[in-house]
This record gives structure tokens, C-alpha cells and sequence, in this order.
């Protein structure tokens, strides 16, 4: 290139400096950078129990950490994961910087709850570290009664007050993002004209308003129980643990779809970006996130099907999870057909994407396997289970988070990553990812159960397979932490518009202004009106 | 002592946040911002409302000797008070949108007494249960020994059904003490009523709560 291109000389980095200019901040993008460092944290704390569980199920003795000991791994990996990375990770962080921006408005309607929500994710998050520092907790994240409410012994309370507070902070976030899109959407810019990544974190925000509140007042009646030993869950005193189990999925069963749509609208803007398309059948791609969302709070309780539920019940929720399959599946068929015949390109972003379609597929089709009632008691509680899940959320929502974040980079920092080291962690991740989940695919149907620390010798090869794995892809997520705070200072300054791709957050600069836009925008076109603007651009 | 109408000090510009366009955009998203937030808060208390719906089914002999137990004088009372204080609120936003600044104030203060009189009777029942041994727990005695287990599913729902009912007020009275505060330093204008009006909207819900409640806790089943 001839001349050099040069950040801008005004944007939200350097719109004022020091700790409390960022502490205080009511910008959108520097709240959202707030949660990265929250959620990157949070996901290493969950990943360094994710270490300890495959080093123990390297050998099929239980040698290297007691039962006990192992009960709590398992549970503060998944109580770390779910509540402080996967659900707040795509929206908090990239929804949060996005959604003004794609909709071309100054900031979220209400930036001080915005900012709230980042404090009361912190101060939940601290209660629940609190938990796992002074001996963990035990029950499983899905803390099931009475074991959570009358026999654990580990620090039930402090964890589940912190996730109590944590959800609060999950439905600001969700409530102030219905709201901007509702009210602040640029002059012109009509629903049907939104990204698809607007329309999936509207679906994820009627999840978060909807369910979330839900799982709030489980976690109240929990405490209740083992605070003051009321008994709502206890059977001793006519209370009803399934009762508890009903309520747990209502709000934790959408909670997948929190995880779930943001990814999915991540991954839309991606294929239109790399294949320089139009995305096929917006209409439904756009209505496939609501279907998904509205079917999602009727599928609870195929997580039941062994728990003494009625086999009618037990017949509707199976069927009821098969039509989940169809948005999911439109949106998957939606994005091949993008890319067919589209010019595609082959950058690290893309690479995530297609990773996606094709982790996200076989988990959601051995999802299939589990709606169906005389499949899952087989499966229940097995390996197969750990695999389905960890195919949707790690193999889902990580690989869109990261995939997001490489191709909004650019925008956030203004400098582009080191491409070659890029691609080669995006397939070491894809890679290692699959050594690690596929084995225990396996290993569930073949009936390894799930949360034992020892198992038959015979299940060792497919365990150390698995274990093999896991380390590939705990490398393959550190090179980016690495590179991406590397190019934060040395990676080289790209444009406005890095990938020549459209969309409203592409028109203002990198990084943008606090106030987004120089001028307010004014929108003419439909999303993704790919070969009549970027027409002559030269990637 | 005070003018009678209300004036903004720093005209329109105060109020008005940089990233909206105009006070009516912005009175808009706050109100919209207010019921999505009922819709959660009517979720939460779903959660609640289904367990009881669950239990009163089950043990409906335990829930009504339990019910026998409250006080309905003190909770009829109660009941009043609230409704009444929902009319004061709603005169309170009527005031404000007219710019009548003194009827603000001494609505807003009418609203908080009644709301005040509701706490204190709820702690009076409170200490009722407390000295009953009706509250649920390792000291728990009902006086029907073979109801006694279910007996105190119902005060386990009962307290924690008026318990986060009673926290809704507190937070509500704190919500109305800023607003006083506003009217009082001239925030509030007739062009910028918005925060009297939702703050209303939250007053009006944790009413309707008790609606819910009060016939579901003391009056249901009471002469089965």
C-alpha cells in the first residue's frame, strides 16, 4: 500500500483515558470491551476446570482427583461456562457493541442500566468465585433438589445467589436491546431491512426478558429451602422435586437459544461478508430466529424424560423438539445456499463460520436422537449427552463468539491480527474440538456414564482420544488471546471498511466515534445489498 | 412557599439524553423499557404463582386450615390501603402531566404513606406467624398435627410469595422518595413527566400483585 492508512484522530479508544474513564463509561463499545475482559476471564477459569476433568479421565483409575473433588470440577466448569461465558458472551460483547452501530444509533437506549448490567455481572460473578474458593459447590450446575437444597455440603448459596444476580444482569441486557431496536433504528432502516444479526439477538432478548426472571425465583425458593429450611422442593414436607427440575428447564432449556441465536446471527453476517451474498431466503432466516426462540419455551421437558414424567407428556415434549429442528435446519440449508455459487473467501472469520455449520449440524441432529423418547432413556445421563451439548455450545456459540470477534476486530481495534496465526488456531481449534467431542459420542452410546472420575478400562483408548484432544484445542484457543492482545498495539491500522463488507457499522470509522456516526445515517437499501455496493472494491 | 407550576432549569437540554432524538423519543423508549420490564417481573412472580397453583391442588384440606390462620381483617386492610394508593399514584401522574407541581408532592407523599401503613401491617402479621410458630422451619407447629407438613408448604409460600411482594414495596417507596425529590428540585416538568408515569407503571404492578395475592392467600378455600 502507498500511504499508510492512520487510525483516526477522534474515536471511543481514545476519548478519554485512566481507569475511571472506562469504569464510568455509558459507551456501548467500551462496556462491551468491559465484558470481553469479564467473559474472557471467566471462560479460562471454566477452561482450567475443563484441564483437570481430561487429565483425570486420562486413566480409567480415579487417581488424580478424589470423587469429591471431581464432583466440584465438573460442576464449576459448567456453572463458569454457562453463566458466565456462553450466555453472556455473544451478546454482551459483540451485541452490545453491535447493536447501535447496525442500526445506525448513537448508543443502547438506556446506557447507565447498560452499565449496571456489566457491574451486577461482575458482582454475581464474585459470589459465585466466592463459592468455588471457599471449598465449590457439588450439585451439578443444574443444581437439582433436595440434594442442593438439604445434602450438599459445598457452598450451594453463595453460587447460587451469584448466579441470581448474574441473570438480572442478562435481562438489562436483554431488555435494553429490545427496547434500541424498537425505538432507536436509523430513518429508513425498516425491520425487514435489519441485519439478521439484529433479529437473532431480538429473539436471544425475548429469551433473556422472558426466561430468565424465571429461573430467578427457582433460585429464590432454593435458597429458601436451604437458608431457612422452608421445604418448597423438600418431599419430606410434601415438597416436589421434579417441581423444581420443571422450572430449572423452563428458564435453562431457552437459555441453549440465548447461547444459541446470537451465534446463528453472527454466523449469517459472516456468510453474506465472505461469500459477498445476499443471504438466501432473509424472510425466513429472519423468522426462523422467533420460531426458534417461541418453540424453544415448549421443549423443557425433554431433560425429564426419565424423571417419573407422564409418558403423554413425555410424548408432546418429544415432538414439540422435533420442530425445533425445522428453523434450525432452515437456517443451516439458508446459509449453504448462500454460499452456493457466492465468491467465497477464504478468511479466518469464514473458516469459523463453515466450522460452525458443520458443528453445529451434528450436534443439532444428535439432538434429534435425544428428542426421541426411547433413544434418550438409553442415552441418559451418558457421554452421548456431554458430546450433543458441548457440539451446540462449544462447537456452536465459541466457534461463532470467535468468529465474530475475528471479523469485528478490525472495527473494535482498528488494526488487523497476525492472518497466518489466525488460520492456523481457527483449524487447530476445529480440529482438536472434534478429537475431543466425537470419542464420547461414542463412549455415551457404548454407556459411559457421565460425572464418574473412574471407568472400565475399556473406555480408555476413546478417553484418552478425547483428553488428546482437549489439549489441541486449549492451545488453539490461547494463540488468540495472545495474537488478538498483540495487535492491539503492533497489528497493523486497517480502514473503515477492512473486509469490504456493508452494513451500516461498516460505513463509520475504525474504531468508530464515541457517537458512532459522524452523520446520522440514513438507510435506502436492504441488508446485504452485496454486488450493487461493493462493487469495484478490491479485498 | 412553592410556585405552583413547574419549571425545568435547564429547559429541555437537561433532560434530554445525547443518543435520543427528541424528549418524545425518549419518554417512548422509557416507557416501552418500563413494561417490558413488568413482563419479567410477571414471570418472576409466575414462578411463585405456579408452585402454589401445584401445592393448593395437591394438599387443598392443608391450604385452607393454613389460610384459617391469617388475619383477614388486617389483610383486608391492607388491601384497601393499596388500592387506594394506586389511586393516589395515578392522581400523582395526572398532576404531573398538568404541571401542577404542589398536588405532585402531596400526592407522591399520600402514595408513600399508604405504602408505609401497608408495610407496617404486614410486619404486625409477620409477628403473628412469628409468635404462632407458623413460620416454617425446625420450630414449625401447626396446630392440626396431620396437616402440619403441608400446612407449612403454604407458609412456605407465603412467606416468600408477600416477602418479595413486601421487597417490590420497599423498592417501590425508594423509587417514590427520588421522585419526590425530583418534583421538589423541578426536574419534573409537564413535558417531562416520564419518570412520575413509570415509576407509576411499577407501583400500579406491585398493586395488582397483591390483588393476586390476597384472595389465593387469605380468602380461597377458607370455608371448604
Amino acid at each position: 500500500m502507498a500511504h499508510p492508512v492512520l487510525l483516526p484522530p477522534r474515536h471511543y479508544l481514545n476519548d478519554g483515558y485512566g481507569v475511571k474513564s472506562w469504569l464510568l463509561t455509558r459507551d456501548h463499545k467500551r462496556i462491551a470491551l468491559l465484558y470481553l475482559a469479564g467473559v474472557t476471564f471467566f471462560f479460562f477459569i471454566g477452561g482450567a476446570f475443563a484441564v483437570l476433568i481430561r487429565l483425570e479421565l486420562a486413566t480409567p483409575a480415579g487417581d488424580l482427583v478424589s470423587d469429591d473433588t471431581y464432583n466440584k470440577l465438573f460442576t464449576m466448569h459448567g456453572v463458569m461456562m454457562v453463566f458466565f461465558f456462553l450466555i453472556p458472551g455473544i451478546p454482551a460483547v459483540l451485541g452490545n457493541f453491535l447493536v447501535p452501530l447496525m442500526i445506525g444509533a448513537r448508543d443502547l437506549a438506556f446506557p447507565k442500566v447498560n452499565l449496571a448490567s456489566w457491574y451486577i455481572f461482575i458482582i454475581g460473578a464474585t459470589f459465585t468465585m466466592y463459592s468455588v474458593v471457599t471449598g465449590g459447590l457439588d450439585t451439578g450446575w443444574t443444581f437439582y433438589t433436595p440434594f442442593s437444597t438439604v445434602s450438599s455440603t459445598s457452598a450451594v448459596v453463595p453460587a447460587a445467589i451469584g448466579i441470581f444476580i448474574t441473570g438480572f444482569s442478562s435481562i438489562l441486557t436483554g431488555l435494553n436491546f429490545i427496547v434500541t431496536i424498537h425505538k432507536l433504528r436509523a430513518p429508513g432502516l425498516t425491520w425487514f431491512r435489519l441485519p439478521l444479526f439484529i433479529w437473532s439477538h431480538y429473539a436471544a432478548s425475548l429469551i433473556m426478558v422472558l426466561g430468565t426472571p424465571v429461573i430467578a425465583i427457582t433460585i429464590v425458593m432454593v435458597a429458601a429451602d436451604r437458608i431457612f429450611s422452608f421445604g418448597i422442593f423438600d418431599p419430606s414436607r410434601g415438597g416436589d422435586p421434579v417441581l423444581f427440575q420443571h422450572l430449572f428447564w423452563f428458564y435453562s432449556h431457552p437459555a441453549v437459544y440465548i447461547m444459541i441465536l446470537p451465534a446463528m446471527g453472527v454466523i449469517s453476517e459472516l456468510i453474506a461478508a465472505f461469500c459477498r451474498k445476499q443471504v438466501f431466503g432473509y424472510t425466513f432466516v429472519a423468522f426462523s430466529s422467533l420460531g426458534i426462540a417461541v418453540l424453544g419455551f415448549l421443549v423443557w421437558g425433554h431433560h425429564m424424560f426419565v424423571a417419573g414424567q407422564s409418558v403423554y407428556a413425555a410424548l408432546i415434549f418429544s415432538v414439540l423438539s422435533f420442530l425445533v429442528a425445522i428453523p434450525s435446519a432452515v437456517k443451516v440449508f439458508n446459509w449453504t445456499a448462500t454460499m452456493y455459487k457466492g465468491s467465497i473467501a477464504w478468511e479466518t472469520p469464514m473458516l469459523y463460520a463453515i466450522g460452525f455449520i458443520g458443528l453445529f449440524t451434528i450436534g443439532g441432529l444428535t439432538g434429534l436422537f435425544l428428542a426421541a423418547v426411547g433413544l434418550d432413556v438409553h442415552v441418559t445421563d451418558t457421554y452421548f449427552i456431554v458430546a450433543h451439548f458441548h457440539y451446540i455450545m462449544v462447537g456452536g456459540t465459541i466457534m461463532a463468539y470467535l468468529g465474530g470477534l475475528h471479523y469485528w476486530w478490525p472495527k473494535i481495534s482498528g488494526r488487523i491480527y497476525n492472518e497466518m496465526l489466525a488460520k492456523v488456531s481457527a483449524a487447530m481449534i476445529f480440529f482438536g474440538f472434534n478429537l475431543t467431542f466425537f470419542p464420547q459420542f461414542i463412549l455415551g452410546y457404548l454407556g459411559m456414564p457421565r460425572r464418574y472420575h473412574a471407568y472400565p478400562p475399556e473406555f480408555q483408548v476413546l478417553n484418552v482420544l478425547s483428553s488428546a484432544g482437549a489439549s489441541i484445542l486449549g492451545v488453539g484457543y490461547l494463540i488468540p488471546m495472545a495474537y488478538l492482545a498483540w495487535s492491539l498495539r503492533y497489528g497493523r491500522i486497517v480502514g473503515a471498511n477492512h473486509w469490504g463488507a456493508v452494513g451500516l457499522e461498516w460505513t463509520t470509522t475504525s474504531p468508530p466515534p464515541t457517537e458512532n456516526f459522524a452523520e446520522p445515517p440514513v438507510v435506502t437499501w436492504d441488508a446485504y445489498d452485496y454486488p450493487t455496493q461493493v462493487e469495484g472494491h478490491v479485498a | 412557599m412553592l410556585p405552583d407550576t413547574m419549571h425545568a432549569p435547564g429547559g429541555h437540554q437537561a433532560v434530554l439524553a445525547h443518543h435520543f432524538d427528541d424528549l418524545e423519543q425518549q419518554k417512548d423508549a422509557a416507557t416501552f423499557g418500563m413494561w417490558v420490564f413488568l413482563v419479567t417481573e410477571v414471570l418472576f412472580f409466575g414462578g411463585l404463582f405456579c408452585a402454589y397453583s401445584i401445592y393448593r391442588a395437591w394438599y387443598p384440606e392443608a391450604f385452607a386450615a393454613a389460610s384459617h390462620s391469617l388475619d383477614i381483617v388486617l389483610g383486608a386492610v391492607n388491601t384497601a390501603a393499596l388500592i387506594t394508593s394506586s389511586l393516589t399514584m395515578a392522581l400523582a401522574v395526572h398532576a404531573s402531566q398538568t404541571g401542577q407541581r404542589r398536588q405532585l408532592m402531596i400526592f407522591l407523599v399520600l402514595t408513600m404513606l399508604l405504602g408505609t401503613l401497608f408495610l407496617g401491617i404486614k410486619a404486625v402479621e409477620y409477628a403473628q406467624k412469628f409468635t404462632e410458630h407458623h413460620v416454617p422451619g425446625p420450630s414449625f407447629h401447626f396446630e392440626d398435627e396431620t396437616l402440619s407438613a403441608h400446612a407449612q408448604m403454604f407458609f412456605s409460600l407465603y412467606f416468600v410469595m408477600t416477602g418479595l411482594h413486601a421487597l417490590h414495596m420497599v423498592i417501590g417507596l425508594g423509587i417514590m422518595t427520588w421522585m419526590l425529590v425530583w418534583a421538589w428540585n423541578g426536574t419534573i416538568t409537564a413535558e417531562y413527566a416520564s419518570p412520575i408515569e413509570i415509576s407509576g407503571l411499577y407501583w400500579h404492578f406491585v398493586d395488582i400483585v397483591w390483588i393476586f395475592l390476597f384472595p389465593l392467600l387469605y380468602l380461597i378455600g377458607r370455608h371448604a
